[in-house]
This record gives C-alpha cells, structure tokens and sequence, in this order.
C-alpha cells in the first residue's frame, strides 16, 4: 500500500501513465478530504448500484400489477407500499433508477460536448464566428429551458427518447458560455502561440489545447446542472410528455400519484424522496468538484 | 547610534503546504536607523514576505511571529488590528510593484491622493487640494492641475508610478518600504523614479527599505544592504562594500550579472550546493 | 543568403500603423538584437516574423524565402520562438513529454522517444523532468522546456522574445549560456528582442535600437563597450542602462 502510494506521488515519474494515475490519486485525495462530496459520491454509487443491480434488488417486479393489493401502505411486504395497480413501489423506484441514470447521462453526453465545442469555436476564433455562435446561443438561452422543452416535445411526440433530446437542446447554450468565457481568458496566451507557430492547425489547437482546459469548469458545472436535468425530466414526465406509462419513470410516478395524494400519500411522495435524493446527491458532488477542480470559483482557501 | 527607528528580531513567517508548514522567512533580525537598507535576493528568498510582515500584512493562511518588533517605541506584535491600521500609511507606507494593480480605477488620481491624507490628517477640502498639487509638484509631474483630474488608465506606467510615490508620501511617513517600486518599468523612467524616492527621503529624513532583486540597483540607492537566500540574510554590509562580498551566494549573485562591457565567453553559474544543504 | 530580411516594413495593430519603415538583415549564423523601450515596436516586429501580427506590408524573408502573411507549416521547420513569460508559454495540463512530442506528431516526424530523450539532455534537463507538469517545474525550467520545444523541429532561425526577462539573474545566468552554447553547436541565427543592454553585450553581435516604431540606429555589439552611439535616443538608453562614467569606477 505504502508503495503504491509513494509510486503514485512521485515527483519525477518515469512514464506518462504513472503521472496520469498520480495526478488522479491526488486530485481523489482532495475529493476524499470534502465531507460534502462524499456523502454526494455515495448517494450516486448507490444509485448505479440500484440501476445496475435491479432485478436482484427489487423483491417484485416493476410491472406486476395486483389488483388485489392496491394502495397498500408502506410495511414489511411492501416497503414504500403499492400504487393503483398494486405495483411495488420500491421495486418501481429502484427500477426507476435506471431511466434517471440514462437520461442525465445521455443529456452530459449530447449537450455538454456540443456547447463545450461550439463555445471554444466562437471565444477561439472571435468576431463574426463569435457574433453569430453567441446570438443563436443567446435566443435558446432567452427562452425558460421547461417551455422549451416542452414545445420540442410537443412537436416530436411524446416519449423518453424525445425528452431526452428535448432536454440536451435546451441545456447546451449555458455550457457555450461558460466555455467562450473560459476560451477568452487564454486564447490570446504564448502557449496557444506557440502551438499555432509549431504548425498546428486550428482544430489541433481547439480539440487538444482549448478544450481540455475548459473541461474541469465544465464537468462541475454538468454535475451542478443535473438536479436540474432530473427535475426538467421529472416534470416532463409529470406532465405525461416523457417517460410514457408503464415505464417507471420517478416524475410520471408522482404524476400519477398526484390523484391519492390527500389520502395514499406515499404513492407521490416515494419516487419524489428519490428525486430529491440523487438531486442533493449531485449538487454536492458538484460542490466538492469544484473546489478540486477549480480553486479559483471556490469561496474558501 | 541612538534607538533604531525599527528593531526587529528573529521574524518568521510561514505557510502551510501538504507536507506540513514551510518557513519563508527563517528568524530575521536587524535594526533600521534613519537610513537607507536594500534587501536584496531572489524570487522565493522571502525579501516581499519579510517587508509585509513589517506591516502586519501577511494574510492567511500566512503566519507570522517575531520575538521583537519595535517601531519608534511601539511594539508592533501587539498592537491591535485598529491600531495598525492607524499607523499603516501615516507612519509606514508601502509602495508595491506594479501601479496599476494598487491604484483604483475608478477614482480619479487626485481623489485617491486627497484620501490617502485625509484618512491620517484631519484638513481644510482647500488645503487638502492645495497639499495635493504641491505632492505632485514634488514628485516631479508637470501640469498637477490637470493630472488629478485624471483616472489611473489615463496615465503611463512611469507617472503611475509617481502617484503612488506621492500617495504613500503625502501623509510624510517616517517609514517607506519600496518593494521593487520600478521593476514594471523601463529603464530611463525606472531611474527617475528612484531618484525621485531617492531625494524624498533624504530631504524628509525618512528610512527606506528598498526590496528588489537588483544587486546593483540597490547598491546604486542604499547605504547598508542585507542578502537574503531561502529566508535567512546570508549577507549584510554597507553598500559601498558590495563588490568585496564574502558570501559565495552573493558573489555568485554579482558575477552572473552580465555587464555592458561583456568579454567573458560564459557567465559563471551558481553552485547551489557550494552554501546549503538543500 | 540572410537568415532574416525585412525590407520596408510597416506594421498595423487594430488599423494602427505601430512600426514603421523597419528594414534590416540578419546574417546566417549572426546574433541580433532588437532594443528598445515598452512601446517600441520590438516586439510587433517579431512577431510580424513569426506570422503572430498578420496585418503588415512589405517583405519578410526567412532563409531567403519570402513568407506569408499567415502562420504556414513551411515556416515552422526553419523559424520558432521562445516566448518571455514562462508561466504562459507553457500549457498548464501537458507533460514536458507532451509538449515536446507535439511538434514531431504535428509534422509526422517518427523517432519521437528517443528525440524527446536527446532534446531534454541538449537543453540540460534531468530525464527525470519528462513525465512532470508545468506546475512541478521552477522557472528556468519551464524556459528550458520551451527552448526545447522551439528546437524539435531542428530550426535554424530563432526568435528570442525577451527570454531572460523574467527569470532570476543566476537563472537568467544559465538561459543565456544555454542559448549561446545552442547557437554554436547547432549554428543558428538569433533575432532577440530585449530591454536589457548588458544580455545584448553578452549574447550578440549586433543590435538595432528601436523608438517609437522606426529603428534609430543599428550598431555593432562593441558600441557598448565604448559608448560610441551616434543617435541622441541610442545614447540616453545606453545611460540610462548604467552605461556611464560613474558605473565604469564602480565595477
């Protein structure tokens, strides 16, 4: 273990892998050292061991309905009790899992790429490049991102996959910011000279100087970002224009659920305990990052 | 001698890294007459660290101690927070390098020299416009009606360089501290500007401690100078006794410099193992 | 042929003319220096050369070959430059390795291990040092890394930008060395644009004095010695610089 350790801290490593895997242990070290944050990781290691892991977890299955046990309360049989149909609900809920791990995950794969990209392209290149990339991102980010939404949805049908699509489209202007503004900080530096004196060519320059020095300011802003992607989710499902029954989808859960509420209050309340859980998960994990990531936004030493 | 103006003893300043808390200045001592003393040395040698903590500006998570630190008859380690912050400009005044970071940017020149007195002196507004224009009449800008109209981005390094100066200067300190005042400068102006310190202090028979990297320069405007590598003074002599130095580091430090009449083929390089161990 | 030649250069920053007239030779093999105060245009003639300040007119010639007004790849193999801020001119999240690489990956030059590995032993770097980050290396270090990586392309012309000014004097000591013995042993041409009059009489031969945007005079080295400038601006930065009577006692 010793070894290990002092392997991976070592001022003069002998190989690119071990000065890689040195500078993760360190920065896992800080990450380590922030309460916050671990209690964060922990609430998302175990929501991708809940999604993972699911048919060994859940005592029922998702879909099962039982007409016979309709409404039933929370107990030993049924932990957060069964909704109209007799379905499980916990059962439905760590199922649920999955869905909210696949969306956040495919909005960070669409959206923050595409901003990250289209952000570093307008604070590189500047003037008319810039003008033109910053006004379509201005007018996405003019309009409220759940209206939005909504009316992509609203034109591509309901479902999880339009959600999902809906959701990156109106998530990606916010990441185009943060990275033009970042760009703009060192585009004009003597190692992005340098490199273009060299011969690089100006996409060399964006994808393998500009970009990897934006991406730590953009992976705690994406982790911030997602309570929010959940709650965008949530609502659309909520509203009966994503996840489409009888996926067990945390926001169409309270929706239907909305109907017992003054009398089976748990039918409502289980998914949204969930919602409300990965959320905090995220945003403190988000929190932690950012102080290892990027000392410099942080408010403390 | 009579009592020194500023007595200080075994001064330490530290802050923490990973591997535990690292001294930057390593138990200091001297003792400041009405004179001129350069502290020389190199980046990470501790010189700035030492000329804050004078004043009580190290911030955390910087610590600072000392044994003894008098200022004319004030023990400068225990006087409250309050209470140096009274004495900081009236008495001790500081100029830092680079202008254009310690000048606001949105008030006008001669505001911020008006406030710089008015906060140590209680004035007339008209004699307080009137010592301004005299300031900067003495700090040699021509034209000082027109100047205190102006905002810091309107004037050049070297005039802003030259506010500062009247603006530590004005409340007529009995201390300045110069942290190497003219290094964002160029050459022909950096010269004025020290003259201009130079002949302030001695007509207002203030102590000057001069921080800067320069060997010569310091040797050119101080009379005593003390070297300081890794947080210790390795050195300390009159000015006029540099070029008989003893210490290998500041020998090193005087043969790397190159020279306008340059004939040796190679500059000679510091053995750092020659004087520590580290 | 000249390592460098600029006829009749006017340069233009933002639509404003800031040089002008500039035309000079530098000699294949020579060590030239550009001199002058902030705001002389020094520095916007270098990097006119090096294709950073594209709005000009006239003629740059680099080995003979008239060059373009963009950044070319052509260039890149005969002409680089060392930039002053070695905390800037270094990418914070790339290894020495990496950065040393890139310019073999830009140009597919194969035998990369093994040039990194002759390249950190030219410039006096430990092997020790190739797997480390910027953050991890002292400022002489950092410089030495950025002269290495102008080298991987084994140019023959060098844009010095004032590469000492911001190192400590015993540091400064060993660039300036370092850079003399490169020149001798790989035979390259230098055009340095400094402030400092003392590093010009160490490392040049000869030297133009920039004001304003013309060039005032160019002198031989050895003017320094003896003061034998024939501008009035020539002669008041040659004081201004300590190089005076009363300094000459002193020494």
């Amino acid at each position: 273990m010793t070894t290990a350790r002092t392997w991976l801290l070592a001022d003069s490593p002998n190989s690119k892998l071990q000065a890689n895997l040195g500078n993760g242990y360190r920065m896992m070290g800080a990450l380590m050292r922030n309460p916050l944050a671990v209690v964060g990781m922990v609430i998302l290691s175990m929501l991708l061991l809940a999604a993972i892991f699911a048919p060994w977890i859940a005592p029922h299955t998702p879909f099962g309905q039982n007409l016979g046990a309709r409404l039933l309360p929370p107990s030993a049989a049924h932990w957060m009790g069964t909704d109209e149909l007799g379905r499980d609900i916990f059962s439905r809920v760590i199922y649920g899992a999955r869905i909210t791990l696949m969306i956040v995950t495919l909005v960070a794969v669409i959206s923050a790429p595409l901003g990250l990209l289209i952000g570093a392209i307008a604070g590189y290149f500047g003037g008319w490049t810039d003008k033109i990339l910053m006004g379509v991102t201005d007018v996405f980010l003019s309009m409220p991102k759940l209206i939005l939404a909504l009316a992509f949805v609203a034109a591509l049908g309901p479902g999880i996959e339009n959600a999902i699509i809906a959701i990156a489209i109106t998530s990606w202007p916010a990441y185009a910011r943060i990275a033009r503004a970042e760009t703009l900080t060192f585009r004009n530096s003597e190692f992005i000279s340098a490199t273009r004196l060299l011969g690089a060519s100006h996409s060399r320059v964006i994808v393998r100087h500009v970009l990897p020095l934006c991406t730590s300011s953009m992976i705690v802003r994406v982790t911030l970002d997602m309570a929010g992607i959940i709650l965008t989710a949530a609502g659309l499902g909520f509203l009966g224009l994503g996840a489409q029954p009888p996926l067990p989808e945390w926001g169409a859960m309270i929706s239907r659920g909305r109907t017992f509420i003054l009398d089976q209050w748990w039918v409502a309340t289980m998914p949204g305990l969930a919602i409300i859980l990965v959320s905090l998960g995220f945003c403190f994990l988000g929190d932690g990052l950012r102080d290892v990531l990027d000392p410099k936004q942080g408010g403390k030493s | 001698m009579t009592a020194p103006l500023l007595s200080v003893e075994n001064l330490r300043v530290s802050f923490p890294t990973p591997a535990g808390r690292a001294d930057v200045v390593k138990g200091l001592s001297f003792d400041l007459g009405r004179e001129r003393l350069g502290i020389v040395g190199e980046s990470g040698s501790g010189k700035s660290m030492t000329g804050r903590a004078i004043l009580r500006l190290i911030r955390r998570p910087g610590h600072q101690s000392a044994d003894r630190m008098m200022f004319d008859g004030l023990d400068l380690t225990t006087l409250s927070e309050r209470e140096m912050r009274k004495l900081r400009g009236a008495r001790i005044s500081m100029i830092m390098q680079d202008p254009k970071f310690s000048l606001n940017p949105v008030m006008t020149v001669g505001d911020q020299i008006a406030e710089a007195l008015r906060t140590h002196e209680r004035l007339a507004r008209k004699d307080v416009g009137a010592r301004v224009i005299e300031m900067l009449h003495s700090v040699r800008i021509n034209e000082p009606e027109r100047v205190v109209r102006l905002f810091p981005h309107e004037v050049s390094g070297g005039m802003g360089q030259r506010i500062m100066i009247a603006m530590m200067l004005i409340p007529q300190p009995d201390l300045l501290i110069a942290d190497e005042p003219t290094s964002a400068l160029d050459v022909s102006v950096q010269a004025q500007v020290l003259d201009l310190i130079d002949e302030l202090v001695r007509n207002k028979g203030m102590a000057l401690i001069l921080i800067s990297h320069d060997l010569n320069l310091v040797a050119r405007y101080c009379d005593r100078i003390l070297v300081m590598h890794s947080g210790k003074v390795v050195e300390s002599c009159a000015a006029k006794d540099l070029h008989e130095a003893t210490h290998p580091y500041t020998r090193g430090l005087l043969a790397a410099v190159p020279r306008m009449e340059e004939t040796r083929d190679e500059l000679p390089v510091l053995d750092r193992s020659a004087w520590s161990g580290t | 042929m000249s390592a460098i030649s600029l006829k009749n250069l006017d340069i233009s920053y933002q639509s404003k003319k800031v040089v002008r007239d500039v035309t000079f030779d530098v000699a294949e093999g020579e060590s030239f220096a550009l001199v002058g105060e902030s705001g002389s245009g020094k520095s916007t003639v270098l990097k006119a050369i090096a294709g950073l300040a594209p709005d000009w007119t006239g003629e740059i010639s680099i080995l003979g070959q008239a060059r373009s007004h963009k950044v070319d790849r052509d260039v890149a193999t005969r002409c680089q430059m060392v930039f002053q801020d070695p905390y800037g001119s270094l990418h914070p999240r790339k290894s020495v390795d990496t950065v040393l690489s890139e310019p073999l990956l830009i140009h597919g030059l194969g035998n990369r291990n093994s040039r990194v590995i002759d390249m950190l032993a030219a410039v006096g770097l430990d092997q020790r040092f190739r797997f480390r980050f910027p953050h991890q290396l002292s400022g002489g270090q950092r410089q030495r890394v950025a002269i290495a990586r102008a080298l991987m392309l084994e140019p023959k012309v060098m844009l010095l930008d004032e590469p000492t000014s911001a190192l400590d004097v015993s540091v400064q000591a060993e660039i300036l060395n370092l850079l003399k013995r490169l020149r001798r042993e790989q035979g390259l041409s230098y055009l340095m644009v400094t402030h400092n009059l003392p590093v010009v009489s160490f490392m040049c031969d000869r030297m133009a004095v920039m004001n304003k945007g013309r060039i005032v005079e160019i002198a031989p080295a050895s003017a320094l010695h003896d003061g034998s400038f024939t501008d009035p601006y020539s002669q008041s930065l040659y004081a201004a610089s300590g190089g005076n009577p009363d300094r000459k006692e002193m020494a």
